[in-house]
């Protein structure tokens, strides 16, 4: 599931070339911006059937928060 | 053109919601003196009104009607089908205060919510509207919602407006019921009198600015800004003792109603003058015209089921009857309702 | 639950008006520079917008154009319009409803039967609802759903999460009592939980217009708005859109077994065209049957659908049989899909005033 997500992740944020660490604080990312955010609601709906409310959203702050997260609401 | 027969609907039941707190007339420093407000009160025959406190509006007087006649009924929220919220003082511009309510109230994510604004004819045209959704089957249960805080579109310094009109909500349910001979409804525009109740800012023609706050004086105890409400009172009076008992008589030749068989004459509680020449004119006696403006003022769009619930629930829970129900006023708008009740839920007046 | 289905019901035209004034996206500084304004453009497809920027149109004097000229190409006698509904969260006034001071402007009768809704982008879909119910059971004939917003003038021009989105329009759909035909099949959803996703706080009467209102603060993402101007969580509508949007219409498509395969268009509430996309391709439709109108006319809020039929669909509606799916999601939080035919209706061209 790790390797799926990081790669989904990667293609939306279009960062192919750069290694991403669980650790990353994504909004850190220069990449990163608000049309960026969007596209990554729509890979969660897409790929994951799953919403995350824009409060909850908030909370996460790295990429393995959010896979986290998205293992959490795909297991249920 | 002007008519409308709804069939397979009822009503199942009604509640309405007052504020606690109570403004006598006789009190009122709008009036120079004791006699002048003893005269206002013999003419209007409002004694007495009551006004919300600042935090709240319409929605939580519906929503507390509401929230006591689903209980009453014992419906399941995840049933009501429809829910409709009819007023001129929503919580917001924008989003609508039906979907707030649909949240609040707890109903279902496919129910269908939308806010219509009407003034005093409201309560009519939605049981027209909530009955044309529910007369097909496609919904069986909807919730009317009926309510203006009056008190907050008044200026407390305009004698001519601020002593007739007090503040309610209201919630009525309707349902579908195959072979129930439902509602029928005559209604009426005339928007070319449209200025003859309004408030000049606020909408978008001429949006609200500082100015607007700005209190002018009129004349000697008629001080009010643009927020505030204008009704020229001549124009309003003329219009309802013609148009509303052609309205009445016209719906009762087209449903072949005879006068000695209503039960009650259910008219919008504008005030004593208006309410006694109408029924006057239309040969309806005391005994059949409950009024509720005594205790309550003009409550516009509520005016109707708070008076059912106000005088004759009693009536309502325990017997057949055939009423006629007529709203009419700012628009202007009309609309006259033809119905039978049969035992139907009406819990006491609620006090918030 | 939902879901509701009017026979009887013709949908007999669509007319539609937008300012002649433009706003160019292209020179809106507020976007930034060069670079962030053609990704905006890029991202949104928003190009331009007509709007009622200094003018003393209001969305009831553009609907009141569309509806004289979509009368006249029905040849219908005004007298014979049995009901008016208004949709709008741009009226003239508080009250009374701006439906009836059209009613007189119009020069309808004086049975016609009128009333305004409150609702934003939803609009059209619950007031065609609407507008059906009331004449379904034959006792009205004629009926005209007038919808439109002068969305611009809620939105603050400090703010470009929102005021490059937005334009201008009124527009008439004319709808009849048709004995025998299939009609129209609805689908309605409300989710008041997010309310605040779209929202002017001040100038209901939950809180009051006061001075206050007036004053413009700034919030973190640097954009400026007063109280009297639209909130919008873009994040927020736009989750609610890609999930809800897609799923009315399969709902609806289930429910009254429409094989969206022969749907010839599908038109969504223009929001933006990063979500359109969204949408078309989570339900799987070809390009060419999603016709886009917000380029040129942006996001008209509840106008958005008709307008869309209007510039995008004239020639085809007025001239060949139509399958159509609608959808519009958005303030409240509501949202709908609704079906119909057309079989050559009336359609004239878009009026500019």
């Amino acid at each position: 599931m790790e390797t799926k997500f990081i790669e989904l992740f990667k293609e939306v944020l279009e960062l192919e070339d750069k290694n991403v660490n669980l650790t990353d604080e994504f909004r850190q990312y220069d990449e990163w911006d608000s049309l960026v955010y969007l596209s990554i609601i729509a890979m969660l709906d897409d790929e994951y059937d799953i919403v995350i409310e824009t409060d909850e959203f908030k909370k996460i702050l790295t990429v393995g928060d959010l896979m986290e997260e998205v293992k959490k609401r795909t297991s249920k | 053109m002007a008519f409308q027969t709804i069939p397979n609907v009822i009503i199942s039941g009604i509640a309405a919601c007052v504020p606690k707190n109570i403004e006598k007339n006789i009190d009122s420093s709008l009036f120079s003196n004791l006699d002048d407000a003893t005269k206002f009160i013999k003419s209007t025959g409002i004694v007495e009104k009551r006004t919300v406190s600042d935090d709240l509006t319409s929605s939580d007087l519906c929503y507390y009607a509401a929230e006591k006649l689903i209980s009453n009924l014992n419906w399941g929220k995840e049933d009501i089908d429809c829910l409709i919220f009819i007023t001129q003082t929503p919580d917001f511009i924008v989003p609508a205060t039906s979907c707030i309510l649909q949240n609040r109230l707890g109903l279902s994510k496919e129910c269908h919510a939308f806010d219509v604004t009407l003034g005093c004819s409201a309560w009519v045209y939605g049981l027209s509207i909530m009955g044309s959704l529910i007369s097909s089957g496609n919904f069986k249960k909807g919730l009317l919602l009926v309510g203006e805080t009056t008190t907050k579109t008044k200026s407390k310094q305009d004698k001519s407006t601020y002593p007739l009109f007090g503040d309610a909500g209201s919630a009525t349910a309707i349902e579908f019921s195959p072979g129930s001979s439902g509602f029928k409804v005559h209604s009426g525009t005339d928007g070319s009198k449209f200025s003859a109740i309004n408030i000049p800012d606020g909408g978008f023609r001429s949006q609200t600015n500082l100015n607007s706050l700005d209190m002018v004086k009129f004349e000697e105890g008629v001080v009010r800004n643009k927020l505030q409400y204008i009704m020229d009172g001549a124009a309003v009076f003329t219009f309802t003792i013609t148009t509303v008992p052609k309205s009445i008589t016209l719906l009762m030749e087209k449903s072949q109603v005879e006068n000695e068989n209503i039960d009650f004459l259910l008219l919008h509680q504008a005030n004593k003058m208006i309410v006694d020449k109408v029924s006057s004119k239309l040969k309806f006696e005391e005994e059949r015209v409950p009024t509720s403006y005594e205790k309550f003022g003009n409550t516009s769009c509520s005016s109707i089921p708070l008076t059912m619930v106000h005088k004759i629930s009693s009536h309502l829970r325990t017997k057949k009857l055939n009423l006629i129900a007529c709203g009419f006023g700012s628009g202007l708008s009309w609309a006259t309702a033809y119905f039978e009740t049969k035992n139907i839920i009406c819990p006491d007046l609620i006090e918030v | 639950m939902g879901f509701q289905n009017f026979k009887n019901i013709k949908v007999q035209g669509f007319a539609a008006c937008v300012p002649k004034h433009i706003e160019n996206n292209e020179n809106l500084n507020l976007l930034g520079d060069s670079e962030q304004i053609i990704k905006f453009i890029e991202t949104t497809g928003i190009k331009q917008r007509h709007t009622v920027k200094g003018q003393s149109i209001r969305t009831s004097d553009m609907c009141l154009v569309a509806a004289e000229k979509l009368l006249k190409e029905l040849n219908w006698n005004k007298n014979d319009v049995d009901c008016l509904l208004f949709v709008s969260q741009t009226s003239d006034y508080i009250f009374p409803a701006t439906s009836c001071i059209l009613q007189d402007k119009l020069g309808l009768s004086n049975d016609c039967f009128t009333m305004d809704i409150s609702l934003g982008c939803s609009g059209w879909i619950h007031g065609m609802a609407t507008i059906s119910a009331l004449l379904q059971n034959g006792g009205f004939k004629k009926g005209l759903l007038l919808a439109g917003d002068t969305s611009t003038m809620t939105k603050s021009p400090f703010d470009k999460s929102s005021y490059p989105l937005f334009g201008d329009a009124g527009t008439a759909t004319a709808i009849e009592f048709v004995e025998g035909v299939d009609g129209i099949m609805v689908h309605t959803s409300t989710d008041g939980k997010g309310h605040g996703a779209i929202i002017i706080p001040d100038g209901g009467f939950r809180n009051f217009y006061s001075p206050e209102s007036e004053i413009y603060k700034e919030y973190e993402d640097g954009s400026r708005r007063n109280n009297l101007q639209t909130f919008m969580d873009g994040a927020a509508v736009f989750t609610f859109g890609i999930t809800k949007g897609p799923r009315s219409v399969f709902a609806l498509a289930e429910k009254y077994n429409l094989n969206l395969a022969e749907i010839d268009y599908f038109v969504f509430h223009q929001a933006n065209k990063f979500m359109v996309e969204k949408i078309r391709n989570k339900i799987k439709i070809p390009s060419e049957k999603v016709p886009y109108s917000l380029d040129e006319y942006g996001n008209t809020s509840c106008s958005s659908i008709p307008l869309t039929i209007v510039t995008r669909l004239s020639n085809k509606i007025q001239n060949e049989k139509l399958k159509i799916m609608t959808c519009a999601f958005g303030v409240g939080l509501s949202w709908g899909s609704i079906y119909f035919e057309t079989d050559g209706i009336v359609c004239p061209e878009i009026i500019m005033i």
